[in-house]
């Protein structure tokens, strides 16, 4: 393929995971990589900068449709980035480290992990649980519009999501994505964050996190431009449209298409990672 | 004895709600921050690809071999270079610096929010994340 060739392709290919990560919430990141490597041959580490770049434009260009609904925690992001940066950063030091193989047999895991979260049905949110010493005192309770008005929650478990966060950091710094899955897991289960206000404060910290990896990744020279190029503005372009259109669309059958895809691409990277084939 | 009757105040018009910093309207200032940044960031790409993709027409596509880019598109200092020679990838590469810069100014932003709401914990919890940020944007080799 020529360059404008490979270019159009992937843009095409980005446009449509981001659409299709947006529709289902299940992020656009966690498939390019696969996508790249085992159909474009790309090199993971080219295919691990291209996807994080494009992560922090799809957080950041969401951002400002999120925020006006009034769900998302600016104090509980903020507390909380301070375990996932510095996850990310260990990430991204760890990624130049171990080789090739290790980073795909990861990747493998992470994305059946994907598959079967975005399957589990969720158990019902509890209310009116009691203030947590130390969430009081962290100020991190609210309250978000419901639809009987306002609505007050109080944040659980604060060590155990710090933890987790700082796993979902790390991983995000290590393989190029988002990592929202985990994100909400330590919000909605462990904190037990409301769900709506989980899914949009985890966007916002999407990006933050990502930011603190891409440095990294770019002075070590994994961001090549003509690959990141294509993916970035794909991926922004599919994920803007994406957010428009998501009331209307029918996101069940769609989120049970994506789960499949995630599910197939980590046997895939799993096979590719165990017989050294990445 | 008549009743003391309280005096009437002549019917003021109603007052708009006293603006303060709140966290849902620093947030959606914010908000608008980051969506103008990553605009700004996509069009600087994408002018660098009109560049890249006109004098690379007929080269083939290979990123089968990993080589780690050329240190003109590693450092801040060598991609404004690159961008200075008119090349299309260092326009690429300084639309995606604008990228990565562009959540470490909401983070820098949030800083003075919490400080307006003098709110101490936050902005030394805000600090520490921006101190991580910059370490990783300058402190990993990126700055030279």
């Amino acid at each position: 393929m020529t360059i404008p060739e490979f270019t159009a392709v992937v843009a095409i290919v980005s446009f449509v995971a981001g659409l299709l990560g947006s529709l289902t919430g299940l992020g656009g990141g966690v498939v390019l990589v696969p996508l790249l490597t085992i159909f474009f041959h790309v090199d993971i580490r080219y295919a691990i900068g291209a996807s994080l770049v494009s992560v922090i434009a799809t957080s950041s260009g969401a951002a400002a449709s999120y925020v006006k609904e009034g769900f998302s925690n600016i104090r509980i992001g903020m507390f909380l980035e301070i375990a996932t940066t510095f996850g990310a950063l260990l990430g991204a030091f760890l990624a130049t480290r171990i080789p090739t193989s290790a980073l795909a047999i990861i990747f493998g895991a992470v994305l059946l992990y994907s598959a079967y979260l975005s399957r589990k049905p969720r158990p019902p949110a509890q209310r009116n649980l009691p203030a947590d010493a130390l969430a009081t005192r962290l100020r991190l309770n609210g309250s978000f519009p419901d639809l009987g008005g306002e609505r007050s929650y109080n944040v659980q478990h604060v060590p155990t999501g710090f933890s987790l966060m700082f796993g979902a950091g790390a991983l995000s710094g290590l393989l190029g994505i988002g990592s929202g899955a985990v994100k909400v897991l330590a919000m909605d289960q462990a904190m037990r964050i409301p769900f709506k206000v989980s899914t949009t404060t985890s966007n916002f910290m999407i990006g933050v996190t990502a930011a603190a990896s891409a440095g990294v990744y770019l002075s070590r020279g994994y961001v090549d431009p003509g690959l990141s190029m294509p993916v970035m503005l794909g991926v922004l372009g599919g994920s803007l449209l994406g957010s428009r259109i998501l009331v209307k669309a029918e996101t069940k059958s769609l989120r049970l298409v994506f789960s499949v895809v995630i599910l197939v691409l980590g046997l895939q990277m799993l096979y590719n990672g165990l017989w050294g084939k990445i | 004895m008549p009743a003391i009757q309280a005096p009437v105040r002549p019917p003021q018009p109603p007052q708009p709600p006293p603006q303060t910093w709140d966290d849902h309207r620093i947030e959606v200032i914010l908000g608008n921050l980051l969506r103008g940044g990553v605009l700004l960031s996509a069009a600087i790409v994408l002018w660098g690809a009109c560049i890249y993709l006109s004098r690379h027409a007929h080269e083939p596509a290979d990123y089968r071999i990993f080589r780690g880019e050329p240190s003109e598109y590693r450092t801040i200092h060598g991609v404004i270079e690159s961008v200075m020679n008119g090349r299309g990838r260092g326009l690429i590469q300084l639309g995606l610096l604008f990228l990565i810069a562009t959540p470490i100014a909401r983070v820098g932003f949030s800083i003075v929010g919490f400080a307006l709401e003098r709110d101490r914990m936050y902005v030394i919890f805000t600090l520490i994340v921006l101190a991580i940020l910059l370490y990783s944007l300058l402190g990993s080799g990126l700055g030279g």
